[in-house]
């Protein structure tokens, strides 16, 4: 009896002395939520990081910008995703400290549908404004042909297809529109979503792929979409006229050449409404992940910096077949110094 | 050889005073209703609480202006959804035309021996298989077949009819037409079935009787048999017209989502269901509270539609009695 007493003595030590390696061990869950624009990339890089990083696994729930933000607020997830950024109101509520960090960058394409598929349509700047302000209402619009010389324009009406949802997608394309015509900056402003002319020329579709859907089944049709999205469903989309006034195809190099045209500041929110640079596209975008900079548990944000790293240097590598633009190499330097503030 | 006719069992064996097992399962079961019915009370009551809760500070600020505006611009603060409301009334009762009639004419025909009683059980199993798909499938097929295939027509008749309000403009694909004509698709097994079951519940007699006065098949189904099974037909026409004005996102699909008021069946319009549907994902504060509001509204107008129609139900019933 006694020695049994002995052994279970023994035994209760042994596992006393076991558990800390096996706490060292014990499996971290990071959840975020957020942008849908960036969320195919993230998943991808989740789904492999957690892969080789076998302790840590990362949920990322894409539910849109704004979503993303208030989840952050109310502490539901580890961090957020956003394409708007966080406005100032909304970082001084965080007591624990917030740091922004620029993950990978996207371009937004103009997908048109005109019958016969001509190729290269160019768009000037005043043109493709007005489109989307109503003015210009018809595809031989003088303006249009002026640009065009050669292609020939039907004489259809234009049917304008824009989101029906609140995204962030709408906000950068609606920041650049109004960074290029005043009149647009008056009358619609920028936003998740924008009070877009009554008329039954302007139609709302839901989501990228709603609008992708009704671009392709509507003649006549132009809608802004994401340029990863528009790659995968291979619409047609037009080249825009840029601030250097030269006409740019949306692609990796142009939207890199874009990023490059602006110098990322202190706080690494850097907008680039109307880049400059010749060859720049001129709807270029970054977007962000969203952290704070005191965790209550340490592993969390170790498991947090990893992350990033690993998004800076794997990550990177698969965003331009994904159809998004690998960050310019200074600004991953200076990503990496700023994830290391998340403690 | 008359044998005198025997009672097989034993009266006392079947004849006992309930057990207490019986009794006992009865009370059992009696409660569990019970429970049942107070659940889904207090659900409701809980979800008009949280609904109306969470709508109060929109109601307070935009008040009436609310229903009458038709402007929805979250950058300055205006709401409004006139547009919505006739839109959701517009496309519904469109839908609830041709749903209707096409519902209605199946439950005839299937019920009516126009039909071996087996063929008519597949067509049935079919009709009701239409109430399996999902509204998002429904909502792509509106997009990639109904819109191609109805817009050599619409085209025609906008040509050739255009000072008709109805004809007014060119369908620009997603529209009132497409979406109405999808959302009768989505809402006629409800109408096929419930009609079926008010025609099949017709006594035979009825039917023997008409036609022992020398009717035809015709005259008998359309003047004895469907005034006989009115009452459950325009159950299914109500319940039809619910669910029309409540469907989601075959509509936040096909409707066009445009804030206008146009009698035009080419425009792109909007609903109020759609309308929620899309904004409430990234909506902010501000715009939860007029979420709410519109939601309450939505509320109050299939309330409307179902008391209206279990009013006009109940005055038909006292009719026939008559």
């Amino acid at each position: 009896m006694r020695r049994l007493m002995i052994l279970a003595a023994f035994a209760a030590g042994v596992s006393l002395c076991a558990n800390p390696p096996v706490l060292a061990q014990e499996k971290v869950r990071l959840t975020g939520s957020g942008a849908s624009f960036p969320a195919p990339i993230y998943l991808a890089w989740f789904k492999d990081f957690s892969k080789k990083n076998a302790i840590v696994t990362v949920d990322y729930q894409s539910k849109g910008s704004g979503a993303g933000v208030q989840d952050f607020l109310n502490k539901t997830v580890d961090f957020a995703a956003s394409d708007s950024a966080m406005n100032k109101e909304d970082i001084a509520k965080v007591a624990e400290g917030v740091q922004l960090l620029p993950m990978t960058a996207g371009e937004i394409v103009l997908a048109f549908n005109l019958p016969g598929n001509p190729k290269g349509l160019k768009l000037p700047r005043d043109v493709y404004s007005n489109i989307f302000l109503g003015k210009i209402t018809r595809w031989n619009d003088p303006k249009i042909a002026a640009a065009n010389p050669g292609m020939t324009l039907p004489d259809l009406p234009i049917t304008v297809v824009v989101r029906a949802d609140s995204s962030g997608t709408t906000a950068v394309f609606t920041k650049h529109l109004s960074a290029i015509n005043e009149d647009f900056k008056k009358t619609l402003g920028e936003g998740n979503t924008v009070n877009w002319p009554a008329s039954d020329k302007f139609i709302k579709s839901p989501k990228n792929d709603g609008v992708t859907a009704t671009v392709r089944q509507t003649p006549g049709a132009i809608g802004y979409i994401e340029y990863g999205f528009a790659k995968l469903a291979k619409v047609d989309f037009a080249l825009l006229q840029n601030k250097a006034g030269q006409y740019v195809v949306p692609s990796a190099e142009s939207g890199a050449e874009a990023l490059a045209a602006v110098k990322m500041p202190e706080d690494l929110v850097a907008w680039l409404p109307d880049p400059d640079g010749a060859k720049s596209y001129p709807i270029t975008s970054y977007t962000w992940m969203i952290f704070r900079k005191k965790n209550a548990d340490p592993a969390k944000a170790k498991a947090m910096r990893e992350m990033i790293e690993y998004g800076l240097t794997d990550g990177q590598k698969i965003a331009d077949s994904m159809g998004y633009i690998p960050l310019p190499a200074v600004v991953v330097e200076q990503v990496r110094k700023a994830a290391a503030n998340i403690k | 050889m008359n044998k005198p006719f025997v009672v097989p069992v034993k009266l006392d064996s079947i004849c006992q005073p309930p057990s207490s097992m019986v009794l006992l399962v009865d009370r059992a079961f009696r409660a569990l209703a019970r429970l049942g019915v107070i659940v889904i009370l207090v659900l409701l009551a809980a979800l008009v609480f949280e609904i109306g809760g969470k709508a109060i500070p929109g109601i307070q600020k935009y008040g009436l202006d609310f229903i009458t505006g038709n402007v929805w611009d979250v950058n300055q603060h205006k709401f409004g959804i006139l547009p919505a409301i006739w839109g959701t009334l517009y496309s519904a009762l469109i839908a609830l035309l041709i749903g209707g009639f096409f519902g209605i004419s199946m439950a005839i025909f299937l019920t009516q021996d126009f039909l071996p009683p087996r063929l008519a059980a597949v067509f049935r199993t079919i009709v009701e298989l239409l109430a399996a798909i999902p509204s998002v499938v429904y909502g792509l097929w509106g997009i990639y077949v109904v819109i191609p295939a109805i817009r050599p027509l619409t085209d025609w008749l906008h040509h050739s009819f255009g000072w008709i309000p109805f004809f007014g403009t060119t369908l620009s694909g997603p529209g009132l037409l497409p979406a109405a004509l999808v959302l009768a698709i989505m809402i006629l097994p409800t109408i096929a079935a419930v009609s079926q079951d008010a025609l099949s519940a017709v006594p035979l007699k009825t039917k023997q009787a008409a036609h022992g006065m020398g009717t035809t098949h015709w005259e008998a189904i359309l003047q004895v048999i469907v005034p006989a099974a009115s009452t459950g037909i325009f159950g299914a026409l109500v319940l039809g017209l619910g669910r029309a004005l409540g469907e989601t996102m075959a509509l936040a699909m096909l409707i066009g989502n445009s804030n206008q008021i146009s009698l035009s069946l080419f425009s792109p319009a909007n609903t109020l269901a759609a309308l929620l549907a899309l904004n409430f994902p990234e909506a902010g504060p501000n715009e939860i509270e007029v979420l709410m509001y519109a939601a309450l509204i939505l509320m109050l107008i299939t309330l409307s539609v179902n008391i209206a129609g279990s009013l006009i139900m109940a005055y038909a019933k006292r009719g026939n009695k008559k």
